[in-house]
């Protein structure tokens, strides 16, 4: 026993799928504990908020104020405000004067404003030139005027009895505050998705939930296979029998399709994340009952099974000690294909809208359904489901490096 | 040798067909027989020819697919569990491959304590078992302290063979099957797992049947010999009738594939 399991750990393929597994887990255990917020609390008005450090305005305008004369700041807030269609009109207007296209960098901000300020002329015409683009033109140069003035802006509170706009400071270019010192900083590693909820929070919580389902679905599955497997495979006769047609029935209907069915039958509001495990659990035994059965037929002509016999030892005792042991690491690595394939089911079920019942917990195919439903693939919000693929990949590819793993200790011919 | 001869075990039309169908096998082909309490008993025949399942349906591993056993000269009634455990006090078996033999996650203690619980003393102090189990297994010349807490594979063939043969030394059967008990070994152990075997059937007298390929082999240890071929048993007789001067053509073939390693008999002849 305790050579087998050092074999394991000699395993390169187990160690790095044990490795991603338990990361996976230990985040799970400790992100809520560090970050107790409810997972389904929506904390942003709106949908789909990029990832990034949120900074409350209103602390940063009420907290100490610094001066820092930098060089590229000015620079900097114009590049960040000037749009794409800003540039290209720029570019225009640059051709128009004359400056040749070759000489123009629309992506270099300096460059671009250095042009800008020494072709522009308010009172120009560019041939065909609207009148609402002249205007236009008009606006943009005040606007990036504006920006490089050192003037600032005031803030004004209005008074309570008076109505009155009072003046309680003023916020120049150059004035930057501690975010340390900003009591509300808020950081949306992975931003928020369609119900402004916290992305990165609800993925974890969901990758819970999603492991316990599969967990639950895999010992539910690999229990009801391996006993039938073993009663079928050692008894043999009319139990076989019966135990293979049954077995049969489920191979006839993929077990994703009797699943749907099952889902669709209970109905919405019956369908908490335990009842989808447990259906998916009741629909995935079939393929443990029919290898273990193969196992156990094969074994229970074994001398070392008939010298069992031989020894006076019932039925049960054969099982549990000469039996079990043999294809116990085939068990192990059958239930951990059958936690990894539960997860996948559970997405694959959400995805189509037969998941959980949306209200209380988030699973990983919660999470995809409400990404597809919302979009978020369509415009470009991919942190609102490429994390969650990237942790259900993750999580079937380390249960199955652990499995190949596994399968080298166990069957020496696969070993490299 | 058995002057008084009484029956211990015998069939009538004993068949054994494996599958259905167009693929069904008779392994065991209506097959009769007379083995005498004390006597060594060889069945002989080529690889396939049906020598364990035979051996296996005598045993009660597996069922029998027409005919009858007797044993005692009763029809054997093995239908429940409990009448097995009882039929199984008196019959044991010697398998074929020591190294499936053994449940190779067991230490090899448990091994010998099941035939100390098979005959009833499950309740003997520790110190008493830990006594029968050295007298067991320096009957074939083993050190039990050496062996405790030992696995399976940490044992060679001829060990683990020996140590079969402590276990029948323990159960005292009526009757020992042993179904080449030396084919899966080294040659050089072959000769004393013999001779332990002998041993330990001259000591306790005990019916032994002796399943081999090798017809020199059966004649040097058996009183009487079958011949089995293709599932029947084509001659049978003592080991002198068969062997000295067979009347099949099998027969005759079997023993001259035997190399002359037993100088004193003349096979030019036959
Ligand atoms: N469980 C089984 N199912 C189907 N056929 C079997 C089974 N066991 C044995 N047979 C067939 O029965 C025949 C007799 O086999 P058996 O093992 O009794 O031969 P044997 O005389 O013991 O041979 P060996 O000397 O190689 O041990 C063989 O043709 C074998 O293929
Ligand atoms: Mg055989």
């Amino acid at each position: 026993m305790k050579q087998i399991i050092q074999q394991i750990f000699r395993s390169g393929k187990f160690i790095v799928g044990f490795s991603i597994f338990t990361t996976i887990l230990l985040v799970v255990i400790v992100y809520p504990l560090l970050i107790p917020d409810p997972p389904l609390n929506i904390i942003g008005q709106g949908t789909f908020f990029e990832p990034g450090i949120y900074v409350s305005v209103f602390d940063s305008i009420s907290s100490p104020q610094y001066t820092l004369n930098l060089d590229e700041a000015a620079a900097k807030r114009i590049a960040s405000k000037l749009g794409e269609e800003d540039r290209l009109a720029i570019k225009e207007w640059l051709i128009a004067s004359g400056i040749p296209e070759g000489e123009i960098e629309i992506e270099n901000t300096e460059k671009l404003l250095d042009q800008w300020f020494e072709n522009y002329d308010p009172a120009k015409n560019i041939p065909g030139m609207t009148n609402a683009k002249r205007n236009y033109f008009i606006r943009l140069n005040k606007a990036i005027t504006g920006l490089l003035s050192d003037e600032g802006m005031s803030i004004t509170v209005k008074n309570a009895e008076t109505g009155v706009l009072e003046e309680k400071g003023t916020i120049v270019p150059s004035a930057y505050v501690n975010v340390n010192e900003v009591p509300n900083v808020r950081v949306l590693p992975l931003g928020t998705d369609n119900f402004g909820r916290d992305v990165l929070t609800e993925l974890v919580a969901a990758t819970r939930v999603s492991l316990q389902i599969g967990f639950v679905a895999g010992i539910i599955a690999t229990l009801i296979g391996l006993t039938l497997g073993l009663l079928s495979g050692y008894v043999g006769g009319v139990v076989d029998d019966v135990i293979m047609f049954i077995t049969n029935l489920f191979i006839v209907i993929p077990s994703f399709v009797l699943l749907i069915l099952i889902s669709f039958s209970i109905g919405q509001d019956q369908r908490g994340a335990f009842t989808i495990a447990m259906v998916i659990g009741f629909t995935s035994w079939v393929w443990t009952a029919r290898a273990v059965r193969s196992q156990v037929i094969s074994l229970r002509n074994r001398d070392h099974v008939n010298l069992s016999k031989l020894s006076g030892h019932s039925v049960v005792h054969i099982i549990l000690t000469d039996i079990l042991p043999y294809i116990a690491s085939y068990v192990v690595m059958a239930l951990i294909l059958q936690i990894s394939s539960g997860i996948l089911a559970e997405a694959g079920l959400s995805i189509l809208g037969l998941g959980p019942r949306t209200t209380e917990v988030p699973t990983l195919g919660l999470m995809m359904n409400w990404a597809m439903i919302y979009q978020a693939h369509i415009l470009g919000k991919w942190w609102a489901y490429f994390p969650v693929i990237i942790t259900i990949a993750l999580i079937t590819f380390s249960m199955n490096l652990m499995n190949t793993g596994l399968d080298q200790v166990f069957n020496p011919a696969l070993r490299d | 040798m058995a002057n008084q001869k009484e029956l211990c075990l015998s069939g009538k039309g004993l068949t054994k067909i494996f599958g259905l169908g167009g693929r069904k096998t008779v392994a065991v082909d209506h097959v009769d027989f007379d083995f005498y309490k004390g006597e060594v008993v060889s069945i002989v025949g080529e690889s396939g020819s049906g020598k364990t399942t035979l051996a296996k349906m005598l045993l009660g591993l597996i069922s029998t697919t027409e005919g009858e056993i007797y044993f005692l000269g009763e029809k054997r009634d093995i239908r429940t569990h409990r009448k097995k455990k009882e039929y199984w006090k008196n019959i044991q078996a010697i398998f074929q491959d020591p190294f499936s033999s053994y449940n190779i996650f067991n230490k090899i203690d448990t091994v010998l304590l099941d035939c100390i619980h098979m005959r009833g003393g499950s309740r003997l102090p520790r110190a008493k078992k830990i006594e029968m189990m050295t007298e067991a297994c320096s009957f074939v010349n083993l050190k039990f302290e050496e062996l405790t807490n030992k696995y399976p594979f940490e044992l060679s063939g001829g060990q683990m063979q020996r140590l079969m043969i402590a276990r029948i030394f323990l159960l005292k059967p009526k009757i020992l099957l042993a179904d080449e008990p030396t084919s899966m070994i080294d040659a050089s152990s072959r000769a004393t797992i013999l001779d332990y075997l002998m041993k330990l059937r001259n000591e306790t007298g005990m019916t032994t049947i002796f399943i081999t390929h090798d017809i020199g082999l059966a004649y040097y240890v058996s009183d009487s010999v079958y011949i089995m071929e293709r599932g029947r048993f084509v001659e049978s007789g003592t080991a002198d009738e068969v062997i000295l001067y067979p009347r099949e053509a099998y027969t005759k073939r079997l023993i001259n594939d035997v190399p002359k390693i037993y100088e004193e008999w003349d096979l030019s002849t036959v």
